[in-house]
């Protein structure tokens, strides 16, 4: 049974933080132009021969005082996301009409501050951890959600959502669920994740790493390109020129780190978000795909777009901008949806040289501009967890 | 501006499972919680979930064991069919004794390092192998809030359940530390519960309950049995004041910290059985 149509969410504040840059204008320049933020790994002592999308700057951010017990590269980034576009000044206000109770922070994040645990362990005094490193909130994966709560002043409920790269989409339905039953009034959603030794040496010692910058979609792809990133959006209840219209979750049952074959649970997750926000696929102006550049998620995700969507849809992966940021993929390709729809921008796939063959006429190398009305998000992560976002052009507040 | 501001539906409880080593199984646990049995001695050994193949149950992570273990019961007390069932898993750090092989193979030499480890080092892994081992194609979550996990499970839950009407399965678990990490991190001992929440009584509703968040008034919540207490050094401990509720039938209200100063406020009502019309 198809889910029920859920009332729009206006979304009154949104930002990202990535290898592009800091903010959305320095992401929507990138996105216009076609310039990847890759570069050729320098993360850590030895780095593998492959490329990164890494922030510029994240070593010299230094937390307020009031915050310091919080330092690691994870939350430094989640702070310099915090601080682009205005996004703490609109928190603030909302905690104002709200109260700072009614307003809950929903986050997702696949590592957290797990390059701080790594680096402690580099540290060790007698197998212990050193006192500078005696900080058990964050050495732990709740880290980022009670730093950015402690960060913005809240006090609503608070979760830290971990399903590798589904994450900080996921956040946007947990979000959605606590506002419509009257739980909460807002909800500061997003996420971060860091460069860090665990996903570089994981993600190599699976194969998925690729030694030049990732091309999905192209038959030549050989791998992702791993990369960092910071995202946040204000939901909130009501009507708004910019609204979460539906979402749409559900799991493959099918292996670990492989996708469905046939991407069961992938078309599963957009059924329903095209369900709760009313609509038919052919509705769709822009599709942020999940597009990671290995071989089988392009493939299967590739094969979705082709036989559920209209040839007029622009669809394209961002992955090539920003590498593959995890569990912040999900925020920063929604706040990418949502500039589309601000600017008509929809944006190309870069890196990309031509397209394999099994890839519909929807996937675009090059930008476009036109209208946006819906545009849809495609999250999938490890343990066949898959989210699905469609935002849409609403009403003028 | 709270004029929004409603009480969400009551929901329903089924299916209470738990696991630890010296309460292994809810009919162990609850007797223990009621004064009526004594904890087992020697403690079990880690549980073999069925649900996975028999090649894997050896291979998977304690979380993984744990969470399964608990699952599978909840679901089969509830009489309800796992592949229809959204899961919400919940854990305070997910798997500690892989986040030591991670950091300590990273530490050492970092071109060692197991891809097996590493995909079951993501927090999700439980709720993975579980919607695989099931063939659960509904929405799966995987959840962390530190102190508050098995509360902001409950919530997240919950609020799933009543916002699309439908029984989600909630699995809270967490492990010792191990390693270095044993320095910092406080977790002691295994211990997972799990239950079922559906937005219907049926004639295998245990209890229903009425909730809301509130202002932290009121203190939180505390176990009182000597087996409970018993436990309080696992990360998943705050769940245990609502399993020892359940297992004496208690009428009671209960305060579960969701953050620094707000509760999760359950008014729980045992044997909420359907009235049957004659």
């Amino acid at each position: 049974m198809p889910p029920s149509r859920i009332p729009p969410l206006q979304i009154s504040a949104f930002t990202a933080t990535s290898a592009v840059g800091v903010g959305k204008a320095a992401l929507a320049a990138a996105l216009d132009t076609s310039r990847s933020g890759l570069r050729a790994n320098d993360f850590g002592p030895k780095p593998l021969p492959t490329w990164i999308g890494r922030v510029e700057g994240v070593e010299e951010v230094h937390l307020p005082e009031r915050l310091a017990e919080w330092d690691c590269r994870n939350n430094r980034l989640a702070w310099m996301g915090l601080n682009a576009d205005g996004f703490i000044d609109a928190v603030a206000a909302a905690r104002k009409r709200y109260g700072a109770s009614r307003i809950a922070v929903v986050l997702g994040t696949s590592t957290s501050s797990i390059g701080e645990t790594e680096a402690a362990y580099t540290q060790l005094v007698d197998g212990r951890f050193p006192p500078h490193q005696q900080r058990p909130k964050v050495h732990t994966p709740h880290s980022l959600a009670m730093f950015v709560q402690e960060a913005l002043g809240l006090e609503g409920p608070a979760e830290t959502i971990s399903t590798a790269c589904s994450s900080s989409a996921k956040a946007f339905a947990s979000a959605e669920r606590l506002i419509r039953l009257g739980l909460v009034d807002a909800a500061v959603v997003g996420g971060v994740d860091t460069l860090c030794g665990s996903v570089l040496y994981g993600f190599n010692s699976l194969e998925l790493v690729s030694p030049e910058p990732c091309r999905p979609f192209d038959p030549a792809r050989n791998g992702i390109s791993l990369g960092e990133a910071a995202g946040f959006a204000l939901l909130e209840r009501g009507r708004g020129p910019l609204e979460l219209l539906g979402y749409g979750e559900a799991s493959d049952a099918h292996h670990m780190s492989t996708p469905h074959p046939e991407g069961l649970g992938a078309e599963k997750a957009l059924d329903d978000a095209l369900a709760r926000a009313g609509l038919a696929a052919d509705a769709i102006d822009y599709i942020n795909m999940h597009g990671t550049a290995s071989q089988k998620n392009d493939e299967v995700e590739g094969a979705l777009v082709a036989r559920r969507f209209p040839a007029r849809t622009h669809a394209s992966s961002t992955k090539g901008f920003t590498g593959h940021t995890l569990g912040a993929a999900g925020i920063v390709e929604a706040v990418i949806s949502l500039l589309a729809i601000e600017s008509g921008v929809m944006p190309g796939t870069v890196n990309t040289n031509t397209l394999d063959t099994d890839c519909g006429p929807q996937i675009k190398l090059q930008p476009a501009h036109g209208e946006v009305r819906y545009a849809l998000s495609n999250s999938f992560g490890f343990g066949g967890n898959n989210c699905s976002l469609i935002f849409g052009k609403g009403v003028a507040a | 501006m709270n004029d929004a501001q409603t009480i969400p539906p009551r929901l329903y409880i089924e299916g209470p499972a738990f696991w630890a080593p010296t309460l292994p199984g809810w009919e162990t646990a609850s007797a223990a919680f009621r004064g009526e049995a004594a904890p087992v001695d020697p403690p079990a050994k880690r549980p073999s979930p069925q649900v996975l193949a028999p090649a894997e149950r050896r291979r998977a992570p304690d979380t993984v064991a744990l969470a399964l273990e608990v699952a599978a019961a909840a679901v089969a007390a509830s009489g309800r069919k796992a592949d229809e069932l959204p899961c919400v898993f919940a854990s305070a750090h997910g798997d500690l004794g892989i986040n030591d092989y991670m950091c300590s193979t990273l530490a050492a030499d970092p071109t060692v390092l197991s891809p097996i480890k590493f995909h079951n080092s993501v927090h999700n892994a439980a709720v993975g192998y579980w919607t695989i081992g099931t063939g659960c194609m509904a929405a799966s979550n995987s959840l962390s809030a530190y102190e508050s996990s098995f509360a902001s499970g409950l919530l997240e839950a919950a609020a799933q359940c009543a916002a699309d009407q439908r029984a989600v399965l909630l699995a809270g678990y967490d492990m010792p530390a191990v390693g270095a990490l044993g320095s910092v991190t406080t977790s002691r001992d295994l211990l997972a519960v799990a239950l079922v929440i559906a937005p219907e009584p049926t004639e295998r509703t245990v209890a229903s309950f009425e909730w809301t968040l509130a202002g932290r008034t009121p203190a939180a919540s505390q176990p009182s049995s000597a087996a409970a207490l018993a436990l309080k050094g696992n990360a998943m401990a705050d769940a245990l004041p609502l399993f020892e509720a359940l297992a004496r039938n208690d009428d009671i209200s209960l305060e579960l910290p969701v953050s620094a100063k707000l509760s999760l406020r359950l008014r729980l009502h045992p044997e909420a059985r359907p009235v049957t019309q004659n």
